[in-house]
Formats: structure tokens, sequence, C-alpha cells
């Protein structure tokens, strides 16, 4: 087996495993359930084991000092703990066993909290010997473990931001701040987004052409920043540091190496076909009202707006978030302008959320706008020159006369989104809006390293709301950029050239571009790319030649686990 | 069931690193009770379980298994 690890840290050699069992009271979140004290017994039988001991808490630095103690002192060479769980503490005493000249990835971690104690409150038995059961399984494993190096790859020091509206312009704009290069990918005629077609952003009450247009022309002057529009993505390959990117411009192919990549591709506001007599004359979607005022064109006296048109109905269940602040803008500013004309807003819920959207909610009812809810069993009517209405809080059909009905479609994913998605291989969720690696922890990351999201390309958002998120991803995109480096975890997979047989299942079954075939002197072979492999072994699983190995999770070390549970040996 | 059955199968449940595994130390965090019968393997995606480890556990000993990710 053709093993390419290097021990640089002072791990000692893997020969005979002497293992160090820690188990954690956690207060007695795991001792209140279990019999500890039998547990405890129980590791010190099993092979390999060299020193076992309890602590209140393993985590804390008491317990992190025992352990490293243990290591020098017992001359461990692989540590189990068996306490709460890998996905919250096994940084932490992986780097306790570094600090102790301890390889960390002879570190074994055994659930016994989350996934044994807190589980089986009421079975003391059972968990017991459950987490004997596991404690077993984490030894027998922890024998097989291997140490690895973690995996250092260097990063272009230049950023592909695909979309030059708002988000796009400012995430730019930042990263080149920051001294670094930027390719700014526009696929219209010119910068400047959806933003061109609005009048007024609320809450300020500031031109929107004012904002685009000062930010267009900063980022045009800006150094290091190469602006291309009517322009597109054609290709990309590569992993994060190392993105080569083909794109296509006013039809010349520009070819370039880029580090990291930012989506802000934006979104389109819907054009409700079909929808409530929709016919751009004098029933027109709230973005056409917002040109007309724009231009200065509007002339009404009996103004209608309905929310939700195409929106949070059977097929298109989200809601877009920005339509009723709009709404409620536009509302203020016809009012505002021609206090003569009225104003009606036919709604379901309205959102506005905050302390300053709500403010604005009251402001357009002081100054006589009317709120009328309706029900999505009962939609308002439409016909040429009115609307009827069945006002929920009336319980009765009301007929609202109109010169002009403004329809509020939502905002919708841009045209070419799923191309885009396979290019960069990242996802989108079911209505076709790119889906970040985490709502919470990781809002403006894809799960594939070294490419960043914002805007409304992620999901409908207002101008605050995306130049917030535009600003994120691009401190987060800074990160691998002016590190020059980017560290990946080492557990990968490793290709025995000599069993490949080139097949390229493993290429074809790789969802992170992990692993690819390349040209060798012995025909195409299957290579790891190290810096994008995320180690789900999917490409082993599926290899033929079983010429895939995974480290840190080898068939050999899940099958003792499996082998140390049900007690048979192979 | 209204009579005790002697039989406890043994399940033996590999559980994707980034989903199933995260669900079953949320059904802790939340005290979710259930047998204690089932032991969880982590690994870092079901896709690298492969049939041959399924087969191998079957065969070994265990009266299910149970591939979630």
């Amino acid at each position: 087996m053709p093993d390419e690890v290097t021990q640089k840290e002072a791990a000692p050699d893997p020969g005979a495993p002497r293992i160090g069992v820690f188990v954690c009271h956690c207060g007695a979140n795991i001792a209140g359930f279990v019999d500890i004290e039998a547990i405890e017994n129980h590791a010190r039988a099993l092979p390999n084991v060299a020193f076992t001991q309890r602590n209140l808490y393993t985590c804390s630095e008491t317990g992190l000092r025992e352990i490293k103690t243990a290591i020098a002192a017992q001359k461990l060479n692989r540590v189990v703990v068996a306490s709460c769980s890998p996905r919250t503490h096994e940084p932490l005493f992986r780097s306790a066993c570094r600090e102790a000249g301890l390889n960390p990835f002879l570190f074994e971690f055994v659930n016994i909290r989350d996934q044994c104690s807190w589980v089986h409150m009421q079975q003391r038995e059972g968990a017991t010997r459950k987490a004997k059961e596991l404690i077993q399984m984490g030894v027998a494993r922890a024998a097989l473990l291997e140490p690895q190096e973690d995996i250092t790859v260097g990063v272009a020091g230049k950023a592909l931001i695909i979309g030059g509206g708002i988000s796009g312009i400012t995430a730019t704009m930042s990263i080149a701040r920051r001294g670094f290069q930027v390719i700014l990918v526009e696929r219209e005629k010119e910068l400047g987004g959806i933003l061109k077609n609005v009048h007024k952003l609320y809450p300020t009450m500031g031109s929107a052409g004012d904002l685009i247009g000062k930010n267009i022309r900063a980022v045009q002057k800006m150094p290091r920043v190469q602006v291309l529009t009517s322009a597109r993505l054609v290709e990309v390959s590569g992993f994060v540091g190392n993105y080569k990117v083909t794109i296509d411009s006013e039809g010349k192919r520009i070819e370039d190496t880029v580090g990291v990549i930012v989506v802000a591709t934006g979104a389109r506001l819907l054009t409700p076909e079909g929808l409530f007599q929709y016919n751009g004359r004098n029933i027109v979607t709230q973005g056409e009202l917002e040109l007309l005022l724009k231009q200065g064109r509007l002339d009404a006296d009996s103004i209608v707006m309905i929310q939700c048109v195409g929106a949070r109905v059977p097929g298109r269940e989200y809601c877009s978030r920005v339509c009723c602040m709009t709404a409620i803008k536009n509302a203020i500013l016809i009012r505002e302008a021609q206090p003569e004309t009225a104003v009606f807003v036919l709604y379901r819920d309205i959102q506005t959320y905050g302390t300053l959207y709500e403010e604005d909610y009251r402001r357009a009812r002081e100054l006589g706008v009317s709120f009328i809810r309706y029900n999505l069993s009962k939609p308002p009517v439409v016909s040429s020159d009115k609307v009827i209405v069945h006002d929920e809080l009336l319980g009765e059909d009301v007929p609202i006369p109109f010169d002009l009905l403004a329809l509020a479609t939502p905002l919708i994913p841009q045209a070419g989104f799923d191309e885009l998605s396979k290019a960069l291989k990242v996802p989108v969720d079911e209505n076709g809006f790119f889906l970040e690696a985490h709502a919470k922890l990781r809002p403006v990351d894809f799960a594939t390293d070294g490419i960043f999201l914002c805007g409304c390309a992620r999901w409908p958002s207002d101008i605050g709301e995306s130049v917030s998120q535009a600003l994120a991803a691009a401190a987060r995109a800074s990160i691998p950029l002016s590190q020059g480096h980017v560290k990946v975890e080492p557990i990968v997979s490793q290709v025995d050239q000599n069993r490949c047989i080139g097949c390229g299942l493993c290429e074809t079954v790789c969802s992170y571009v992990g692993i690819h075939l390349t040209d060798t002197p012995k025909g195409k072979k299957a290579e790891t790319i190290r810096a994008s492999c995320k180690g789900c072994g999917t490409c082993g699983a599926s290899c033929p030649q079983k010429a895939i190995r995974m480290s840190h999770f080898t068939d050999g070390q899940i099958e003792a686990q499996i082998c140390a549970l049900v007690g048979t040996d192979k | 069931m209204t009579e005790e059955s002697a039989f406890e199968p043994l399940i033996i449940a590999f559980c994707c690193n980034w989903c199933s595994y995260a669900g079953a130390d949320l059904a802790g965090t939340a005290r979710i009770q259930y047998p204690a019968n089932v032991v969880i393997v982590r690994v870092m995606c079901s896709g690298m379980v492969h049939s041959n480890m399924i087969i191998e556990a079957l065969t070994k000993g265990a009266d299910g298994v149970l591939v979630a990710g």
C-alpha cells in the first residue's frame, strides 16, 4: 500500500499501540446515567490499553493537562477520549495531543454523551453496556490509526467575482482594497444590476441611481480591478487557491487562474404573465411602477398595490422579503408628492422587520395609505378599472377603482443559475437560489472551499443586506488570499496507481473535483487533488479495483470497529 | 406489544459526519430517548459505506444495519 504519509512531527512510530483511555464524567451528564466506574474497568481490560483515567471534565484545563501528562509518563502513542461529540470537541483534544508531541490523528473520539447517556437516560444498564461497546470500538480503531500531516497548498492572489450588481461591486472593491487583483464579470453590457431600475432606497430615501452610479465609477477606476462586461464564465476547473477559469467577454476568450470565486449573480423580478390581468400598461409590476416614479411619469389618482403576486403560493412558497418595504416606500413617496392620490395596499402579511422598517409602515399609515388584508383563498378580483377585494376584517367584498394597479412580484433566481451551479459544482435550493454551507455558521461560504456567495443570488435581500453580505463574502474570501496558502484536513483519498485501471468512475462520482484522471507513463490513472478532496470516500466505495484508500477512515479501521462490537475477529 | 420479546436486535448505524451523525448529536441535545441497542459508526459520508461493509456487519453478527446520510 503506497502510503505517502510523512511524519514531520514527533509522532511515535505506530508500532505496538499503547492506548490511553480517558473517560469523562461531564459532571453528571454522563456519570449520572451510566456506571462510569464499570466503564473505566472495562476499558482497562481491552487489548492495547496501557492506561485509563476518569475525569470530571476532560475538556477542562485539568483534564487536558492530565492527557498531556499521561502521554509523556505512560508513553502513550494513541489517545481515546470517551465524552461528548467529535463535532464540538475533537479539535480541542487533537491540539492537546499535538502539544504533548503526539500526532493529532492518533487521537480517537468516542461519543458516550450525545449519542449514549443523553438518549438512554432511563436505561442505565443498556446505556452502560452501550458505552462499553462504543469504547471497545474506539480502542480497536485507535490501534489502527496512522499519523497524518496537514496538507498546505498555495493560493493565487486573485479573485473572480461573478455578477456586477451592488453585491458584486461591493465585494470587488473590498477585496481590491486589501491589495489583491480582482476580475469582475458582468453578463450585461454595463454594471449596476437591478439597482439601475430602482428609484429611491428605503429606509433612507436616498437615490438608487446615485448610489449605484457612484459605485460603478469607483470600481472602474480602482487599481487592480479588471471589469469585464458582456462576459460570462465559460469553464472552471481546479480547487481552492487554484481555480482555472475561462471567461468569454465580448467574443474574446480570457483564461486566468484565481484563488477564490465569489458568486454575486443577483436575482430578477418575476413577470406576472396571466396574473391579475397584468398588461404592462395600467396593470404593471411594482418594479415598473418604480421606473415610472424614477422617470417622473406617474400619473394616476387612484393606485392599488397587490402584494404577494406569484409569491407564497403553491409552487413558489417563499417570501421575497423586499416587496412589502418596496410597496410601503413607493406609497410614502406617492402620498408625499401627491396627497390627493389615493393609495391602497392589498396584502396578506406585512413583512417590515426591524425597528426602522416598522417605522416606515407606521409613516405610510399616517400618510393615509389604506392597508387591506386579503386571504389567499379569496384573492382580489381585477377587472379593467377596479379591484374587488374581500376585506378580511370587514368580512365584505370592497370594490376599489384604480388608474394604476401595481403587482408586487417576488425576486426569482437569475436565468442560467443551473449552468453556473453545474460549472462551479455548488448547490442550489429547491427554488433555484444558491445554497450556503450552513445558514447560521457559514452563511456566505459554499461547502466547496474557496467559493463564496452574497446578495440576491443566495436569497432575496435588500440593498443594505446585500452590501453586508458582500463585505462578509469579501472578508471570508480574503482569508486564503492573504494567507497565501490554505491548510486542508489530511482526511483524503489515496490512490494505488498500480491497481488503478483508469476507468474514471471515481472522477464521475466525486462531487468536489477531488480526484481526476491524469496521464502517467503507465496510461491514465486516478490522482487525488488533495486540496479539494473532502474525504467523503465515495470514490473508494465505487472503485471496482479497490485502488482507493481513505486516510483516517480506512476499510480496515471501520472493520475493526465492527469486529470489536460483534465480538468476532476476522 | 403486549408480550415482551426476548429478542433484542443489535443495530449498526453508519452515520455521515456532516448530517446524520450531527442529527444523532442533536437527538442527544434534545434528550430524545431511543433504545440502547443501536450503535453508531461515524463515517465521513454515507457514500464511503461500501456494500461489503454492510454485508460484513450482518455476517459478523449485527441484526440490522442502518446507513444514514
